[in-house]
């Protein structure tokens, strides 16, 4: 049943202040794609197993189908559409297109924000350091290999980005 | 078939790793899906589900739900709105909704359709139904056994609009299905043959996770104009029954597909657009029904089976003669059980040949959840079988799994089935080439380490209907109309790269929109590997099209013969002359405007195409693994994984590479974790993510080896890759129980088999998921509950695994045969 009691929730997503009501049990998946129209994060396990439905809460890695959204108040979300500036690619983006680490895609958004988080703790993880963190992810088109191999090239680039100053 | 413009020394798109067209909108989350459409006055629907495997249904009351506020309608058995309330492409088995009766743990009872989805979730709390519980068959056994209750009147059943699997006579009781077929004579050849080995099989049902669950979006425009959204592979026949259902001419109803989050075999033929598509009906506004996973998982799955086979041998070890029993687990309704059968049993033999063979598969109804297509479907589950009876009788003349292949495989051109295509495959070659990748010679690494490899063959293609259009606008802009449904292999960046090589332009330049039944032409089908082979063939006739009145118009606009001239890079060129594809068309209007329409179709033609003779190709499925046990915990290491991708020309290498290694991925899922628990109820124990356990990136294997991706003369075709593995154990751990088997995890079955033979056997507090899936604790249960005579008390192997296999991708059985 709808709830009476509406809540105030204000947030940043994607670098925007956000200001709207929201009924308290409202998860932050249902927040951002029905309310936003921001549909990159996937809904498919409900139970924080797959991590298609995957953003960054302060810079952390959250099911958002298992986050309440007003967990988000007072704090800063960054979804899959928010990584691309000026029709630029991030560049973990532009490691997932250039490594062929897409195929059905429905599983992408989640794999490059939390591999974005990833090298934000550890710009130069190993590659079991890879497997570990990103097993919160699942893909069933690719096999992984991939995807691995794109998260490396990520390390790479933001290895090269941070020489060059950029 | 026509040569193309270009010869195999002189692609410039065709053979290149083209990027995949829609990796960008993909990769910024812009890529849309069902679930991401909103349509206006869009209402959401939720289903009610039986929480009994088979009962009566004594009286539903609805008015509570319908009271509440927000929602829209409530749909049940007794106002279905479409004129036929069964549907059914095999058979017209299933109901839109459960009418008089429920029959599996999951069945829609009732759809809401409410202003929110969570009043539509409140509203299915306030719908109150009376069951009267009635006996259930939820096993093979129980459903054949003497006086069980039927599922069906049987042989009353109507065929469905693509049975195309022959006359039905059914007889009562609960098979939907048999198929049978004999060579020689077989008993002659047993009678007198040096090897006889014979076991019983169970194979269990497993899960296709796509992981975008069902989604469908129905809106009726007018009583008598339907649009369905749909996560759907096969448009064309979801149209086809939804116009069989609602009475309506095929043109009525347009189905359009935005891009899929996987299919698998999943998402084939009709699966929740009846429901959405009639609660849209009843309630006169579009409705969006978009399943949880949960749900899709009682949606579909791949078969269950048991089988009965036996297989004859000389003492040199040459493969005489072999017999097959068959019982596929359909569940409740047959879905496409007929055609699951059917493969089935027609790839029993495997790729060898015979004095004799004999075959008998029947589906069976059950109490549980409906079966349907999962990658190469049919073919993976008795080629198991076939595959360890030959590396027995190999063990008993002395000969290793590549010997006994290399001395009873088909060879190229031989005939693979009296009036068939003869095998287009060197699968001997082949079986070498996983040997060599897998030091097959060479000793083995310290530890219980073992290698093992094998080989089937697949009916690729289903049925070759396809066609495509290609509009080129005045300004030279190019889309390509194709229906073949872009599920993540990659279709519309192979297409893109045959317009492109074609007319000498950009894949860039070419758009490639999803698949729209009132926009883009028919195409039976997307599976069977047939996108690139058969669509894709549409598509190059298209481009042909389109070519040749370039070409002509720019004979006229130049003054001279087509045969002088050249398409080249966006232009008709003679000699130093170019003349721009906008040119010409502004030359052949008369003004800027118009279009050059281009057509290709594909169809069981005679001659040239030679698809009247089936199959489309012939696909292998061969592979290897080397694997490793850890001796205390039963944590499997994939060492190595080999797949051959026998394909022919590569039409974008890096995609085939990409397919293989996510079919790999499964194949590893398939044989070391997955595995779908229904309880004595027919309820499934293990219905989410957390007990139903997919392969991590953890879980990948040390290294994967793709061979043979490269060139074997222009074949027209992606001859997609398949793969099987096995592991061929060490004569360690000894004093192992001598029984078929494969309803355990393999390190569920590894520990407790240690454990049964005094070895080993430690747990910790925190299993490893790799090594401990969640429903491994059930699974040491299951084969208690198995009558004791199931098991061929000869055979000498404890074996577990199966093979999936993809559209156009890969399959790994791991088949662990311990001696």
């Amino acid at each position: 049943m709808p709830s009476e009691t509406m809540m105030r929730l204000r947030t940043t997503i994607n670098g925007e202040d956000i200001e709207l009501d929201i009924e308290p049990r409202e998860l932050l998946i249902d927040v951002l794609r029905h309310r936003l129209e921001l549909t990159g994060a996937k809904r498919s396990c409900d139970s924080q197993v797959c991590g298609a439905c995957t953003v960054l809460l302060d810079g952390q890695p959250v099911s958002s189908c298992c986050t309440l959204a007003y967990e988000a108040d007072g704090r800063t979300v960054l979804t899959v559409e928010g990584l691309a500036q000026d029709g630029h690619l991030d560049l973990i983006q532009a490691a997932f297109v250039e490594q062929a680490a897409i195929q059905c895609g429905f599983c992408t958004p989640g794999f490059v924000l939390t591999t974005k988080a990833m090298l934000a703790e550890n710009p130069r993880p190993t590659r079991d350091e890879i497997k570990h963190y990103l097993g919160g992810n699942l893909c069933r088109c690719t096999g992984y290999w991939n995807i691995l191999d794109a998260a490396e090239d990520a390390a790479r680039r933001l290895a090269a980005a941070a020489e060059t100053g950029s | 078939m026509t040569m193309p413009a270009s010869t195999a020394a002189a692609y410039e798109v065709i053979g290149t790793n083209a990027p995949r067209t829609d990796a960008l909108a993909k990769v910024q989350g812009k890529a849309q899906f069902t679930g991401d459409l909103q349509v206006h006055g869009m209402t959401y629907g939720r289903v009610l589900r039986s929480p009994y495997a088979h009962a009566r249904i004594v009286s539903i009351d609805a008015s509570a739900a319908e009271a509440l506020p927000g929602v829209v309608a409530v749909m049940t058995g007794r106002n279905i709105p479409s004129s036929d309330p069964y549907y059914g492409h095999a058979l017209k088995d299933r109901p839109v909704l459960a009418l008089d009766r429920v029959r599996f743990v999951g069945e829609p009872v009732a759809a809401v359709a409410a202003e929110s989805p969570a009043i539509a979730d409140a509203a299915l709390d306030l719908i109150d139904i009376t069951y009267e519980e009635l006996p259930a068959v939820t096993t093979i056994d129980q459903a054949l056994a003497p006086g069980a209750p039927l599922l069906h009147d049987a042989p009353n059943l109507r065929a469905g609009l693509f049975h195309g699997l022959g006359e039905i006579r059914l007889e009562e009781g609960n098979v939907c299905y048999h198929h049978a077929f004999a060579r020689g004579d077989s008993d002659a050849v047993f009678a007198n043959a040096d090897i006889v080995v014979e076991g019983e099989y169970v194979f269990p049902a497993v899960f296709q996770y796509s992981m975008e669950p069902h989604t469908t979006i129905a809106a009726w425009m007018d009583d008598d104009d339907l649009t369905v959204w749909s996560s759907c592979q096969h448009p064309f026949l979801v149209r086809a029954e939804l116009a069989n259902l609602f009475n309506l001419p095929v043109g009525a109803v347009r189905v359009v597909v935005p891009f899929l989050g996987g299919g698998f075999g999943a998402k084939s033929y009709t699966k929740m657009e009846p429901i959405t598509s009639s609660l849209a009906r009843l309630t006169r506004r579009p409705v969006r029904i978009a399943n949880s996973v949960d749900e899709s998982m009682v949606t579909t799955r791949r078969h269950g089976m048991k089988a009965w086979m036996r297989t004859a041998a000389t003492k040199e070890g040459k493969l005489l003669a072999r017999e097959v029993r068959a019982w596929f687990d359909t569940g409740a309704f047959a879905d496409n059980g007929p055609r699951v059968v059917a493969t089935g049993a027609d790839a029993a033999p495997g790729p060898y040949t015979w004095e004799a063979v004999k075959v008998d598969a029947w589906g069976v109804y059950t109490n549980t959840s409906p079966a349907g297509s999962y990658r190469a479907f049919g073919a993976t589950h008795l080629q198991w079988c076939g595959e360890l009876q030959v590396d027995e009788i190999g063990r008993r003349c002395g000969l290793d799994a590549l010997q006994m292949r290399e001395r009873n495989l088909l060879q190229y051109g031989e005939s693979v089935r009296p009036g068939g295509k003869p095998l287009d495959a060197d699968l001997i070659g082949d079986m070498r080439r996983v040997a060599q990748s897998l030091n097959w010679d060479a000793p083995k690494p310290d530890g219980v380490v073992g290698r093992g490899m094998s080989v089937g063959l697949l009916a690729a293609g289903a049925h070759p209907v396809s066609t495509a259009s290609i509009r080129m606008e005045a300004d030279g802009s190019l889309t390509l109309l194709v229906s073949s449904t872009e599920v993540g292999q990659g279709a519309r960046t192979v297409f893109a790269q045959i317009v492109a090589e074609e007319l000498g332009v950009a894949p860039e330049r070419v758009r490639v929109p999803g698949g729209d039944t009132r926009l883009t032409p028919y195409d039976r089908s997307t599976g069977a590997s047939r996108s690139t082979t058969l669509a894709g063939m549409a598509v190059l006739r298209a481009a042909q099209d389109i070519r040749q009145q370039l070409l002509e118009i720019g004979g006229r606009f130049l003054d001279l013969p087509e045969v002088a001239l050249e398409i080249r890079d966006g232009a008709v060129r003679h000699e130093g002359e170019a003349v721009s594809f906008p040119d010409l068309i502004k030359f052949h209007f008369g003004m800027v405007g118009g279009e050059l329409m281009g057509n290709g179709a594909v169809r069981p033609e005679k001659g040239s195409g030679s698809y009247a003779e089936g199959p489309v190709f012939w696909e292998v499925c061969i592979g290897g693994v080397e694997l490793a046990v850890d001796p205390e915990t039963g944590i499997v290491t994939l060492n190595k994984v080999v797949s051959v991708a026998d394909v022919g020309k590569a039409l974008n290498p890096r995609q085939v590479v990409t397919q293989e290694m996510g079919g790999a991925n499964q194949g590893i899922g398939n044989a070391l974790f997955e595995e779908m628990i229904f309880d004595e109820t027919g309820t499934l124990q293990n219905a989410t993510l957390y007990e139903y356990h997919v392969p991590t990136i953890a879980d990948m294997p040390l290294a994967f080896s793709l061979k043979h991706c490269g060139e074997r003369g222009w074949a027209g075709t992606l001859r997609a890759p398949r793969a099987w593995a096995k592991g061929r154990w060490p004569a360690w751990p000894p004093q192992l129980p001598r029984h078929w088997r494969m309803q355990a995890s393999t390190s569920t079955n590894f520990l407790r088999l240690l454990s049964a033979s005094g070895g080993p056997c430690k747990r910790s507090s925190q299993p490893d998921r790799r090594a401990m899936p969640a429903q491994s604790m059930k699974e040491a249960t299951t084969d208690e509950g198995l009558p004791a005579g199931q098991w061929h008390p000869a055979a000498r192997h404890v074996v577990r695994d199966m093979e999936p296999q993809s559209g156009s991708g890969v399959s790994l059985p791991g088949l662990f045969d311990l001696h």
